[in-house]
């Protein structure tokens, strides 16, 4: 290096004598662009954090707030002349009242609540008092009366959820403004909703709805939850990891131990890091073609998401799979084959449990990102609205599923500004599994490596 | 008996195998082990396998074979013209197959007896309606030619598949006993039990060739469909993109490819920089505390769902280019638009890059830096004439893979970019891409005989190919400009 590059700076006049240096303009220019160049790779790396982390803040900023969720709560008396027009308590019976009824009842539980604790609801009409309960809670309320009939007549303590409208003005996304505009919810209402959260009627908890509960229509924000996108997510990594683990094990030891150096060989090495390369669109393509169109699997199942996000994942795992076989050492082989085992016994017996931490690492970290992958599964059919949970496995493999990143993908597509806030809550719900899949990962690393 | 039960039947068959095979061995030679060529076990598993293997194979060909038997025997009782027509024969097949499965339902449910079913006549009875009563609905009423051949579809069915379980069983059984049978002391089992791993190593490998020609065979024959329905010139020079589902649409390829190279030129300018910037920095300036916490966090972006990336799109930089930037220069006022994607698809490229970036910048040996810095050069400087010159090759393959990889992008732009397809040089103007129209055409209900559904797979066979000569060109130019340092 030159005297120059220990010492950037240019010494002063007075203290040239200790330095052979004579500080000259070209010197400067040049130091200056070091300096800039330097600058621009920090500048470069605060630009991608700082992204990055403007992204995570957005998204959390957004989503915190679905774990939350607004609710009315106020006694109702399960009047049997209502629910029970027959008068004889059978359940067959009373299925018969349809959810029309038990909102009736509700409404009715709630405007006198209203009047029993003085509760002023001026401005309000009755229908719009109505609305502010969730058209989901009389559902609710229904199953849960047709689940024990022998509540009938008893006064008991509801908590329903309030509408999406409420929800989100408790959460500071609905102003008095925006309430001018919309034709959902009046300013009225929501100074009703301050009364009755003053009162207490109305009040924030824990929605871990958010978590179990199905997809609800556009018109229910509040009600809807990732039920069915987690319990899809989960079939298909099962599936996956079923699929793609022995597939990927046997194929990436035949390539690192048996494999002749011929024509074969070279075809399946080029195909394995092509498909590594290919978008995944178009193995969204491929399952359209071929497993629902020729194969005569159902649409939206998740065994057909779970055959794509295979095929996707493959190369990954193989790719990992071979690198910790490789980091076997040969030593070990050649022992092995020393006291007598076969080719075979020794890449079984001995190979194969040295590679397993790496293999097991690189398996997870496959899965986290066919977990995290989406556009593939929208061509599949997996985007469709699911209400019913799959039932279980193995014959719920076949029904209609859906996925976290596709309910990221179909909520953000909806046009009630409340399923923004659905759908940056899934992601956080998503990134949640990422992280903890990353971390096992790292760990099983950390604790197993082994250097040779 | 269903397949799910015919394959446990043949699984327990060939576990009852391994321990017979097993015992027999170990008792041919008295329980001593040494006497044996092979572990005890091996003999276990070479009766499993003749057992379970040519059964399976055997249960394979039957599913296959059967329904082609079927629906050439069902032919012989449909009209002339419905058999000749090949979509008419789909459909009458197709109605028939739900018809006998209502059938089946009906007798199952007890609506109908398993004689009365076969007995049926669709001028006695109202089929429809005993259906629709097990919950099978039918779109129309049930003529009486296909009742005829649902009958009949059924009871080949339930031939075929009391023919199936005899024969799978059969072989099996006979499996089971030739495997005994060759059982002794001196039997090579484990040379056998290998062969048989060494056949399933080799098939798992061909998998991903199989994959490969999935994909090349599912899309060529899709898009060659396509392209008897619509003008190939027309489909890559049309400069018009207007899908109509009542026929007559434009399905112009040049706006979505003109979309898709704008985008990802765009997420190339923002990527590129940031990317190389960001490698030069961890590889010759970062200390090693630096770049032990700014590497994985870097590449924590690269581990990101390209769906968040997509709402990020959305929710965030859409809007905030749409009010900071296109509105107050008039540049429109459209949230999603080519600069919100290739914006953020150009963020998700940056780890792409850098890592791919600082590997070869990494590679390229200290000698040649020792010098440059000998000849008096400072740190730029040796970076810019030494290292960059000696590492382009890799960092042009990076820059293609990534490139490739904008190309194929699918979420972003789906979210980020909208949906109208337009030749426009307004970077601010919504457009959209080949991935997005593929999503657009292939989601919902689709009809996979007009043409505004087939395009899909001649856009799918286009992307694959674009991406495709991508990635063999950048590995072309890594191999061929590759400097060899010892």
């Amino acid at each position: 290096m030159t005297v120059a590059a220990t010492n950037p700076m240019p010494t002063p006049p007075a203290k040239a004598t200790h330095s052979l240096l004579v500080p000259n303009a070209a010197m400067g220019r040049r130091n200056a662009a070091e300096k800039r160049f330097r600058a621009y790779g920090l500048a470069a790396i605060a630009v991608s954090l700082s992204v990055l982390g403007i992204m995570l803040w957005s998204i959390f900023s957004d989503g915190l707030s679905s774990f939350f969720q607004a609710k009315l709560t106020f006694p109702v008396t399960l009047s049997s002349e209502v629910l029970d027009p027959a008068g004889n308590g059978l359940r067959e019976e009373m299925t018969k009242v349809t959810t029309i009824g038990y909102g009736k009842l509700l409404t009715a539980a709630f405007t006198a609540e209203l009047a029993a604790k003085g509760i002023s609801t001026e401005g309000v009409t009755d229908k719009q008092l109505a609305e502010m309960i969730s058209k989901d809670a009389p559902g609710v309320l229904r199953a849960k009366v047709l689940g024990d009939t022998s509540m009938l007549d008893q006064t008991i303590t509801m908590s329903v959820l309030a509408a999406g409208r409420i929800d989100g003005y408790l959460k500071g996304r609905v102003t008095m403004e925006t309430a001018e505009r919309d034709g959902n919810i009046s300013p009225e209402q929501l100074q009703l909703a301050d009364r009755l959260k003053t009162a207490r009627i109305l009040g924030s908890s824990f929605n871990t709805r958010f978590l179990t509960s199905p997809d609800a229509s556009d018109q229910r924000p509040e009600a809807a939850g990732l039920g069915v996108a987690i319990l899809g997510s989960a079939y298909m990594m099962l599936l996956v990891l079923i699929i793609c683990v022995p597939i990927g094990v046997a194929t990436s030891i035949y390539l690192e131990e048996f494999a002749p150096k011929n024509r074969w060989t070279d075809l399946i090495e080029v195909n394995i890091s092509n498909l590594a390369a290919v978008p995944s669109i178009v193995f969204g393509i491929l399952g359209l073609a071929i497993f629902i169109n020729f194969a005569g699997f159902p649409q939206s199942s998740s065994v057909v998401g779970a055959l794509v996000l295979s095929l996707m994942t493959l190369p990954t795992i193989i790719i990992a799979t071979r690198s910790s076989i490789r980091a076997v050492p040969p030593s070990i082989r050649d022992a092995a084959l020393g006291v007598g085992a076969s080719k075979m016994q020794t890449v079984f017996h001995h190979v194969l449990p040295l590679a397993m931490p790496g293999i097991l690492t690189g398996t997870i970290l496959g899965l986290a990102s066919a977990l995290g992958e989406t556009a593939p599964l929208l061509l599949i059919g997996m985007v469709a609205f699911v209400d019913n949970y799959p039932s279980a496995p193995v014959e719920g493999f076949m029904d209609p599923a859906t996925a976290l990143p596709v309910q990221v993908y179909s909520w953000a597509s909806r046009s009630d500004p409340a399923f923004i806030e659905r759908s940056s809550g899934a992601i956080i719900v998503l990134l949640v599994f990422l992280v903890v899949m990353n971390v096992t990962a790292i760990i099983l690393r950390r604790k197993f490596e082994r250097r040779w | 008996m269903t397949v799910l039960v015919l394959v446990v039947a043949t699984l327990v068959i060939a576990g009852v195998g391994f321990f017979l095979g097993r015992s027999r061995a170990l008792s041919g030679v008295s329980g001593n082990v040494r006497d044996l060529h092979s572990l005890p076990g091996y003999y276990g598993w070479h009766v499993a396998l003749m057992a379970a293997l040519p059964a399976f194979g055997v249960l394979l060909v039957w599913l296959i074979v059967q329904p082609i038997v079927i629906e050439r025997n069902i032919g012989s009782l449909l009209p002339a013209e419905t058999v000749a027509d090949a979509t008419a024969f789909k459909l009458a097949v197709a109605d028939i197959r739900r018809v006998a499965g209502g059938l089946d339902a009906a007798v199952l449910a007890g609506a109908l007896t398993e004689a009365s079913a076969a007995e049926l006549t669709s001028g006695g009875t109202d089929v429809r309606a005993v259906l629709a009563g097990v919950g099978v609905a039918l779109g129309s009423d049930v003529t009486n030619d296909t009742l005829l051949s649902a009958q009949m579809y059924r009871s080949m069915t339930a031939t075929g598949a009391l023919a199936r379980m005899i024969a799978v069983l059969a072989v099996a059984l006979a499996g089971l006993g030739y495997a005994l049978s060759v059982t002794r002391a001196e039997f090579r089992a484990r040379n056998r039990v290998e062969i048989v791993m060494m056949g399933v190593l080799i098939t798992a490998s061909s998998i991903a060739i199989l994959t490969t020609v999935g994909i090349i065979w599912s899309m060529l024959s899709e898009s060659l469909n396509f392209f008897r329905q619509y003008p190939a010139t027309e489909f890559f020079f049309g400069l018009t993109w207007s899908p109509n589902f009542r026929g007559g649409s434009d399905l112009g390829f040049i706006p979505l490819l003109w979309g898709t190279l704008y985008i990802s030129l765009i997420a190339m300018i923002v990527a590129v920089p940031l990317g190389l910037f960001t490698a030069i920095y961890l590889a010759e300036y970062a200390g090693p505390k630096v770049r032990a916490w700014v590497k994985p966090l870097i590449e924590v972006i690269a581990g990101i769902p390209t769906v968040v990336f997509g709402l990020f799109a959305l929710v965030t930089v859409g809007p905030f280019l749409r009010d900071y930037f296109a509105q107050p220069f008039g540049f429109g006022n459209s949230g999603a638009s080519v600069m919100t994607a290739g914006l953020v698809i150009g963020i998700l490229n940056i780890p792409f890059i850098s890592s791919l970036a600082d590997d070869i910048i990494n590679s390229v040996p200290q000698s040649l830096r020792d010098g440059s810095y000998g000849l008096g050069a400072t740190k730029s400087e040796t970076v810019k004439q030494v290292i960059l010159p000696a590492a382009l090759p890799g960092i042009v393959g990076a820059v293609l893979l990534a490139a490739s990889r904008a190309i194929g992008e699918t979420m972003i732009v789906t979210m980020g970019a909208g949906a109208s397809a337009k030749l426009s040089l307004n970077p601010f103007d919504a457009m959209t891409t080949m991935t997005v129209k593929i999503v657009g055409q292939l989601t919902g209900d689709t009809d996979f005989n007009s043409p505004e559904t087939l395009v899909a797979f001649a856009l799918g066979i286009t992307l694959f190919v674009i991406t495709l000569g991508l990635n063999v060109f950048a590995l072309y130019i890594v191999r061929k400009y590759r400097e060899e340092y010892e």
